[in-house]
C-alpha cells in the first residue's frame, strides 16, 4: 500500500497592540482588536473559507477516496468563534464528512511542551476538549506547536494517551533515511511517529510560485509523476504545511487551487496512492524503526530547531519570566488572568522576537506587526510586566506571599468556623423545635455541633469569632454555649 | 593613482563627524596600494601652528606639505594646510560674528599675517563666500603644482575648490556630501549655500552620498542624475586599548545620553520629551545632555518648567576623552536627529557597549541592525525604547554583544575600497 498523507495546520494568534510602558497598571487590555479581526477576516476570505469550500466539494467527488487531517489551534477556534463563524461551520461541514481527521495539539499553539509538562498536558487537554465540542471529533493523534518534537516530548505525549504524533522528517534526524515510512518513538515504541516530508511539501508551500524554482509551474501531474518515482518499497508521503498556503502564502491567483483539486485525480490516474489520515497510516502501516531525537526539532527554517522561539537572550527571558508566573496565576484561579496567561504563551510572540529575520527573513516578517525583534520585545516585556502585576496583586510573592498564605488560611478557617455556627444554630433550633414539640430533649444534634466546633483549629481570632457568634445568636441553651466556646478547657470532653 | 582631495578639517582639530569620517577615509585609501592622498585642509584661525604657513603672494604660494606616516598602514598621504579662517558647520552670518570676534581680540595678528602679506586675493574677507573663493584660488595653484589623477571634495565649503581644480588640470571631481543644508537648516535652506551645493554636485562627475537618506536629497532637491550619485556608508575608526578611560559611576542610576550639537537638527525637544515620560514612570534613572548649540538654553529652562531638572543634566560641548568617558557610564545612547545624513557618533556608542536608539531620519539607520529605529517625532516609541532597554536586561544584553560586533565589522578600509572603485569609473570615462 502507498499512500498521501495530507495534513494542514490552522492558527492565528491573538496579537497585542501597541502597549506602551506608561500602560502598564493604568491598562489591562493587551490585544489589538482591529488588526486581528482583519487579519482573521481576510485570510478567512482569501484561504480558509475558498480552501475548505473545495475540499469538500473534493471530498464528496471523491466519495471517500480523499481524505485529509487538519490541527486548528485552541486560539484560532477563539477567534473564528469571536470574527469568523462561517470558518467555523465550514470546518464542522467537512468534519461530518467522515473524511477528515481533527488532531490535538496545545491550546495556545504554546511552546509549554518545552518548559512545563503539567502547563503542557493541560493545554493538549483543554485542546482536546474544545475540538470534541466544535467538531464532534475526539482526537487521538497528537501535532506540537511548530511540529516541536523530541524522544522526550514523544514519551510525554504518549502518557497522555496518544498513539501517533507528527513532526518533521528533518534532515540532521533521518540522517540517509526517508522520511516515508512509519516510524516510533526511541523511549516509547508504543507512539507510532509520522514524518514530513519536507522537500515535497515545501514545493507546495514555499515554492509553488516561485518563478525561479526550476520546477516552476508546479502542475498536480507533474507532483504525481515526483511520487510515482519514488522508490516502490515507500509507503506514505506525509505532505504537512500551513492551510494559509492555499489562497494566503499562495495566492488564488497563482493557481494554487487548481493544483489541489487536481491533485487527487492526478494521482489516482498515474499513480497507485491512495489518501489516508494519520490515524490510517498509523494503523495500516507496519513500524520500521525507532527515530531518535535527542534535541527538540520544528518544522522551522533551515536549521529545523527552535531557534525561530527560543534562540536569542531576549526570547529566553520573556519566555522565562513568563512561566515564572504560572503557579501563582493559577493559584489566583482568577478567569481573566488565566486567558491573559494563555495567550501571553502563544508562540508567534517569541517568533516575532527572533533575530534571525536578519538572514532568513521572508516567513518571518509574514503579518508581523513588528518591524524589528526589539519592538517586538519591548511590547511583550510591557505586556508582561503588566501581567504580573496583577498576578502580585491576586497572589503575592515571597515574604508578602507567606503572609497572605497564611492569613488566607485564617480566612478560610475563619469562614469554616462560621459555617459550623450557622450549622449549630440550625441544629439548635431544630432540637428546641422537637423538645418543644416531642417535650424532651434530643442529645445528638448538640453533641454533633460540639464536635464540629472542636475540629475548628484553635486561634485567637477563631476564638473570638466563635465566640462573638456563639454569644449573639445562641440564645439557649447556656450550656452549649460554653462548651462551645471553652476550647481550652479542653475538647475531649466535650465529645464524650 | 593621485588624488588631491579638499577637506576641511583634519585631526586633531576636530570639530564635528565630517572631520572624523574625511580623516577615516583617508586612513581607508592609505590601505589600497599605488593610491595616493594629497589631502588639503583650510586651516582654522588662531591655531597654533599658523607660523608654519607662509603665503608670500597670489601665483606664489608657499605651502607646507607634511607626510604623515599611520602604523602598521601601507601608504602615506601628504597633508597640505592653507590658512583659512573657515569652520564648518557655521553659517555665514555665525562666521561673520566669529571673525569680528577675533578681530577684536587678535587685531595685531591678524593684521599682519593677513593684513599684510596676503596678496592673492586682496586680503581675507569676512565674507564666508569670499573666504571659499579665496580657498579656490589657492586650490587652484595646488592644481596646478601637484599632479594628480582624480580630485575629490569634501561637503559644500570645498566644491568650489574642487571645481577650481577641475578648471585647470581636467581631471575628473568626485564630490563627497557628508550632509546637505536641507540637513544642518532644518528646512530653511540658505540660497547662497543651496547654490554652491547645486553647481558642486552638477560639476562633479561623481557624487558620493554617505546614505541613501542623502542621496534621495540629491537627487530630488538638487536634481541630479541618479546614475551619477552613488552611496558610500562611513565607518568607524576602532577602539584602541587605550582609549578606554572608564569612569567610576558614582550615582546607582542608570544614564541615559544624548551626546551632539544642541541644535534643530538633533532633535534635542524629542528627548527632553521622551525623558520627561521615562521620569514619570521610574525613579533611578538619570538623563544627561551632552553638547552644546543655539538650543541648549531653551533646553535647559524647559527641562526646568518639566519639573524633571533634578534628573536631567547638562554637560556643556565635551571632546576627545570626555565623550568615550561620557559613553562609559551610559547605559543608553539616544540619537533622535530630524535629519541627519550618517551619524558617526551611534556607532562610537556601540563600540563603547552603549545600547543605542536611533531615528529612523538618520542615515545610519539604513545600515544598523543592532539599534533601535524609532521616528524622531514618535516620542512614545523613544520613551518605549529607554524604558525597555533599562528595564528588561536581556534587550541590552543582546545590544552590547552584537551591537559592538556589528560596528568592529564596518571598516574603513571597505569604505575606501568602493570609493576607489569609483575613482577608477570616473578616471576611465
Amino acid at each position: 500500500m502507498r499512500t498521501i498523507c495530507l495534513y494542514f495546520q490552522v492558527h492565528q494568534p491573538f496579537r497585542f497592540r501597541t502597549y506602551r510602558f506608561f500602560d502598564i497598571g493604568n491598562d489591562h487590555y493587551y490585544y489589538d482588536d482591529y488588526t486581528n479581526e482583519s487579519i482573521l477576516r481576510k485570510v478567512a476570505e482569501k484561504s480558509y473559507l475558498p480552501a475548505n469550500r473545495l475540499l469538500l466539494e473534493m471530498i464528496s467527488r471523491h466519495k471517500g477516496k480523499f481524505k485529509i487531517a487538519f490541527s486548528v489551534s485552541g486560539i484560532a477556534i477563539e477567534q473564528f468563534k469571536l470574527y469568523a463563524p462561517d470558518v467555523l461551520d465550514s470546518f464542522r461541514a467537512l468534519a461530518e464528512t467522515g473524511q477528515v481527521e481533527f488532531l490535538a495539539e496545545t491550546y495556545a499553539h504554546s511552546l509549554a511542551s518545552m518548559k512545563d509538562s503539567d502547563e503542557f498536558t493541560k493545554q493538549v487537554m483543554d485542546h482536546k476538549a474544545l475540538v470534541k465540542e466544535h467538531f464532534g471529533l475526539e482526537p487521538n493523534v497528537f501535532r506540537n506547536t511548530e511540529l516541536i518534537y523530541s524522544d522526550e516530548i514523544g514519551a510525554a505525549v504518549y502518557k497522555m494517551g496518544f498513539r501517533t504524533m507528527l513532526t518533521e522528517g528533518a534532515k540532521h534526524v533521518l540522517g540517509w533515511k526517508s522520511p516515508n515510512y512509519l516510524y516510533c518513538n526511541a523511549i516509547e515504541p508504543r507512539l507510532k511517529v509520522l514524518l514530513k516530508n519536507f522537500k515535497l511539501s515545501d514545493d507546495i508551500a514555499f515554492r509553488f510560485s516561485n518563478k525561479s524554482w526550476s520546477d516552476y509551474p508546479l502542475t498536480a501531474e507533474k507532483f504525481a509523476d515526483w511520487l510515482k518515482a519514488l522508490p516502490a518499497a515507500e509507503e506514505t508521503v506525509n505532505l504537512f504545511m500551513d492551510y494559509e498556503t492555499f489562497g494566503e502564502h499562495q495566492w488564488a491567483e497563482t493557481g494554487i487551487f487548481e493544483f489541489l483539486k487536481a491533485l487527487p485525480e492526478a494521482v489516482f490516474k498515474k499513480t497507485k496512492y491512495t489518501f489516508s489520515t494519520p490515524s490510517e497510516v498509523a494503523k495500516n502501516l507496519q513500524v520500521v524503526s525507532a527515530v531518535h531525537v535527542p534535541n527538540p526539532i520544528s518544522w522551522a527554517d533551515e536549521e529545523r530547531d527552535l531557534s525561530a522561539w527560543l534562540g536569542n537572550e531576549m526570547q529566553k527571558e520573556a519566555f522565562n519570566k513568563l512561566y515564572e508566573l504560572k503557579d501563582r496565576v493559577y493559584e489566583s484561579n482568577d478567569r481573566e488572568l488565566l486567558l491573559d496567561f494563555k495567550y501571553l504563551q502563544v508562540s508567534d510572540h517569541f517568533y516575532y522576537m527572533s533575530t534571525k529575520f536578519f538572514s532568513d527573513g521572508e516567513v518571518h516578517s509574514y503579518f508581523n506587526p513588528y518591524s524589528t525583534p526589539y519592538e517586538a520585545f519591548i511590547n511583550y516585556m510591557n505586556v508582561l510586566s503588566d501581567f504580573k502585576i496583577r498576578v502580585d496583586a491576586a497572589v503575592p510573592s515571597g515574604k508578602d506571599g507567606e503572609i497572605s498564605r497564611l492569613s488566607k488560611i485564617i480566612r478560610e478557617k475563619d469562614e469554616t468556623i462560621a459555617k459550623y455556627d450557622k450549622e449549630i444554630q440550625r441544629l439548635k433550633k431544630s432540637a428546641s423545635h422537637a423538645k418543644a414539640t416531642a417535650g424532651r430533649p434530643r442529645k445528638g444534634p448538640v453533641k454533633t455541633a460540639a464536635t464540629m466546633t472542636a475540629t475548628a483549629p484553635a486561634g485567637t481570632k477563631a476564638n473570638t469569632t466563635t465566640k462573638t457568634t456563639s454569644r449573639t445568636t445562641a440564645k439557649h441553651p447556656a450550656k452549649t454555649t460554653s462548651k462551645s466556646s471553652g476550647k481550652k478547657t479542653g475538647t475531649g470532653r466535650s465529645k464524650k | 593613482m593621485k588624488v588631491l582631495m579638499f577637506g576641511w578639517e583634519f585631526p586633531p582639530h576636530i570639530s564635528g563627524g565630517l572631520g572624523t569620517a574625511s580623516f577615516g577615509l583617508t586612513r581607508g585609501l592609505s590601505t589600497i596600494p599605488d593610491l595616493d592622498v594629497i589631502f588639503v585642509v583650510p586651516r582654522a584661525y588662531g591655531d597654533e601652528d599658523q607660523s608654519k604657513m607662509r603665503l608670500i603672494g597670489a601665483g606664489d604660494i608657499t605651502l607646507d606639505t607634511k607626510h604623515m606616516r599611520f602604523s602598521k598602514l601601507l601608504g602615506s598621504i601628504s597633508y597640505i594646510e592653507v590658512s583659512s579662517n573657515l569652520v564648518p558647520y557655521h553659517s555665514p552670518e555665525e562666521y561673520e560674528s566669529l571673525v569680528n570676534k577675533a578681530e577684536n581680540k587678535k587685531k595685531k595678528l591678524i593684521h599682519t599675517t593677513m593684513g599684510g602679506k596676503l596678496v592673492f586675493s586682496g586680503g581675507y574677507g569676512k565674507n564666508l563666500y569670499e573666504e571659499i573663493a579665496n580657498y579656490a584660488l589657492v586650490a587652484q595653484q595646488i592644481a596646478d603644482e601637484n599632479e594628480h589623477d582624480v580630485i575629490h571634495a569634501h561637503d559644500w565649503l570645498t566644491y568650489p575648490a574642487g571645481m577650481a581644480a577641475k578648471g585647470i588640470s581636467g581631471k575628473p571631481l568626485v564630490i563627497h556630501v557628508h550632509a546637505t543644508d536641507f540637513d544642518r537648516s532644518g528646512g530653511k535652506v540658505n540660497p547662497g549655500v543651496f547654490e554652491i551645493e547645486k553647481k558642486g554636485m552638477e560639476a562633479a562627475d561623481k557624487v558620493i552620498a554617505v546614505s541613501n537618506l542623502t542621496r534621495n536629497t540629491i537627487i530630488e532637491k538638487y536634481g541630479i542624475a541618479p546614475e551619477k550619485v552613488t552611496t558610500v556608508y562611513n565607518a568607524v575608526e576602532p577602539l584602541g586599548d587605550q582609549e578606554k578611560i572608564a569612569l567610576r559611576r558614582g550615582i546607582d542610576d542608570k544614564v541615559v545620553t544624548f551626546l551632539g550639537r544642541v541644535t534643530l537638527q538633533k532633535g534635542p525637544e524629542y528627548f527632553v520629551q521622551a525623558a520627561e515620560k521615562v521620569l514619570r514612570k521610574m525613579e533611578n534613572v538619570r538623563f544627561v545632555m551632552a553638547g552644546s548649540g543655539e538650543l541648549l538654553e531653551r533646553m535647559i529652562s524647559w527641562a526646568a518648567s518639566l519639573g524633571i531638572a533634578d534628573k536631567f543634566h547638562f554637560t556643556g560641548f565635551l571632546k576627545g576623552d570626555d565623550v568615550f568617558r561620557m559613553f562609559s557610564i551610559s547605559d543608553v545612547y539616544v540619537m533622535p536627529s530630524v535629519s541627519e545624513p550618517f551619524g558617526i557618533s551611534p556607532l562610537e556608542a556601540m563600540q563603547s557597549n552603549v545600547p543605542t536608539i536611533i531615528s529612523n531620519q538618520s542615515g545610519v539607520a539604513e545600515i544598523l541592525k543592532y539599534a533601535i529605529k524609532t521616528d524622531f517625532w514618535d516620542v512614545d516609541a523613544m520613551a518605549d525604547a529607554i524604558y525597555g532597554l533599562l528595564n528588561y536586561p536581556s534587550l541590552s544584553e543582546v545590544f552590547k554583544k552584537y551591537g559592538k560586533e556589528e560596528v568592529d565589522n564596518m571598516k574603513w578600509e571597505n569604505s575606501a575600497k568602493k570609493v576607489f572603485s569609483l575613482y577608477k569609473d570616473a578616471v576611465l570615462t
